[in-house]
């Protein structure tokens, strides 16, 4: 009776969470895909017509669609490629005994606390402007003409500030993971002779794996979904060399109104999220469950 | 066998270490030196590093142009609302999932897990038109209600990795001494899941404050917190370096603060419990 009574209770307690996230799962997304067969634009109220897969097939003839892809795509793997070699590079630095370990560990981990909007306005105007910026003086100093980062590699300078951003998220869990191996181990491989790039190959990075794996998991649910970087620094520009999928579907929704078009820019997203997502939690799984 | 490490190698990795960490922090600590400037010297080539008249006139500058503080108690309301939310929501399924679980446990919380991969945008436009509809749009009512239910799964997980760390034992002995349920909760289990609790909370603060997609996206002039009103920043209107950084530094100081204090939790909480 005891277990009945605590099995309802538990039920209980679960529900309000459940339902709500089952509510935000599927009403919203439910309207997204009604919304992406009308013709409907908030500009002309009154005028919703059914569509079928119009705004689909516009969509994903439009140029525009496909540098999006690529761009997502561009800023994910540019991001990881960073963050992770450099994430490690960092956490084997700050692993080694040293003076003041706690203030450079405070010092790397500040990045990610700055709030984005923040972080790639600093950028912008502090550092990548060509005539004020941090950059264009240095540039002159060494004789160089300044580079005008967010006008000529926009996509670079995406990447750049957000890697800015996930580099102490990677340094901070790797390096986690590293202070749990187990010293001994390492000894034992030393006596061995092992070098310190085998060691680093056989006994570090199979530690690691697991860390690594969480880091790229996390990362890419979040950098699938940059937005705020791009709209303060190059709005999506010049032309559309910076828009990626998210930006897209929000130029698309609220600075030309097209709901319909927006929504189906949106359901292509999610389908393209999920099969990211499935290969990821494949490959997670896999690391995981070990 | 202590790791035998020369005091030479020591001060070379010293070095390394601190120059890497300050180029690391340097933007931050550029933004900080700038809000104290002229615009003038903000934009002086060669730069000011540390030799400048220092002044505090970009600060009340900012609060008396653009009411920085309404921007900031939104921020606040709109973080602290969410979390708190979020927590009065989450707290009975985590530790029912922890304490009486089933079969399905794993699967619900995968599950939860898996509605934070549904990209936002996703949804921006039906949020946006129920959003309008309704009159939540530029309200921080609407800004709690979203970030509550985003950060939801993530609140929900830390607090079940939390909780899941507290022996069972330690009930039944309580049990075993005759105490009730209701004095099982308040004495015994509420003191051992208040750590987890805080971290929670204070993890949870920092991703709200940040959070910066639909606060950007539903809110205006009136509800707009610190993430919004300095996206406002980005269309140039002359000289404002020396602005912006009194307002990003004013922005950021806080959630600095916070997020150095709860390093370790910082982890915990970000990788799901997965990295400890």
């Amino acid at each position: 009776m005891a277990t009945l009574h605590t099995r309802s209770a538990a039920r209980l307690m679960i529900a309000p969470s459940v339902l709500l996230l089952l509510a935000w799962m599927i009403v919203p997304l439910a309207l997204t895909i009604y919304f992406s067969l009308l013709r409907y634009n908030l500009l002309m109220p009154g005028m919703e017509e059914f569509a079928g897969l119009t705004n689909y097939t516009y969509f994903l003839t439009d140029p525009a669609f496909f540098q999006a892809v690529f761009n997502t795509l561009a800023i994910v793997l540019g991001v990881l490629f960073i963050t992770v070699v450099g994430g490690i590079g960092l956490a084997l630095l700050l692993d080694q005994p040293m003076f003041g370990q706690g203030i450079v560990r405070i010092l790397v981990i500040a990045p990610f606390l700055i709030m984005p909007t923040v972080a790639a306005l600093v950028w912008k105007n502090m550092f990548m402007n060509p005539v004020n910026g941090l950059f264009a003086w240095l540039a002159k100093l060494v004789g160089l003409q300044p580079f005008d980062f967010l006008a000529n590699a926009p996509l670079f300078s995406i990447i750049l500030i957000v890697a800015w951003q996930w580099l102490p998220f990677a340094t901070l869990i790797l390096l986690t993971a590293l202070q749990s191996l187990d010293e001994e181990q390492k000894e034992a491989a030393q006596m061995d002779g092992a070098g310190a790039w085998s060691r680093f190959i056989y006994l570090v990075l199979p530690h690691l794996s697991r860390a690594i794996t969480v880091v790229i998991l996390i990362q890419t649910i979040f950098l699938l979904s940059v937005f705020a970087e791009i709209l303060v620094t190059t709005n999506g520009g010049p032309g559309t060399q910076s828009t990626n999928l998210t930006f897209l579907v929000y130029a698309q929704a609220l600075l030309q109104f097209d709901v319909g078009g927006a929504s189906a820019g949106g359901i292509i997203a999610v389908i393209l999220a999920n099969i990211v997502a499935f290969f990821l939690m494949r490959m997670i799984g896999k690391t995981l469950e070990a | 066998m202590a790791r035998n490490v020369s005091t030479q190698r020591k001060l070379v990795t010293t070095a390394i270490a601190w120059t890497i960490g300050i180029l690391i922090f340097f933007p931050i600590l550029w933004t900080f030196l700038t809000s104290f400037k002229t615009e003038a010297q903000a934009i002086a080539s060669p730069p000011a590093f540390l030799f400048f008249d220092w002044t505090t006139e970009n600060y009340f500058e900012v609060q008396s142009r653009s009411d920085y503080f309404k921007h900031f108690m939104n921020s606040v309301v709109v973080s602290f609302g969410s979390t708190l939310l979020g927590l009065l929501i989450a707290i009975p399924s985590a530790w029912a999932m922890a304490f009486a679980p089933t079969k399905r446990t794993k699967d619900v919380l995968m599950w939860m897990l898996s509605t934070k991969m549904m990209p936002p945008v996703g949804v921006l436009v039906p949020m946006y038109l129920i959003f309008r509809n309704t009159g939540l749009l530029d309200t921080r009512s609407g800004l709690v209600m979203v970030l509550t239910l985003i950060n939801l799964p993530i609140i929900i997980w830390m607090l079940y990795t939390y909780f899941k760390e507290i022996p069972g034992e330690i009930l039944e002995a309580a049990r075993m001494d005759g105490a009730s349920l209701a004095k099982e909760i308040i004495y015994v289990l509420t003191p051992m899941a208040i750590p987890g609790i805080a971290s929670t909370l204070l993890l949870n603060i920092i991703l709200a404050w940040n959070e910066a997609f639909w606060t950007l996206n539903l809110s205006a002039a009136k509800a707009a917190p610190l993430t919004a009103f300095i996206a406002s920043y980005s269309s140039p209107e002359g000289l404002f370096y020396a602005k912006l950084s009194a307002a990003s530094t004013m922005a950021i100081a806080p959630i600095l603060i916070l997020g150095w204090f709860s390093q370790k939790q910082l982890v915990r909480g970000l990788t799901f419990g997965a990295v400890k």
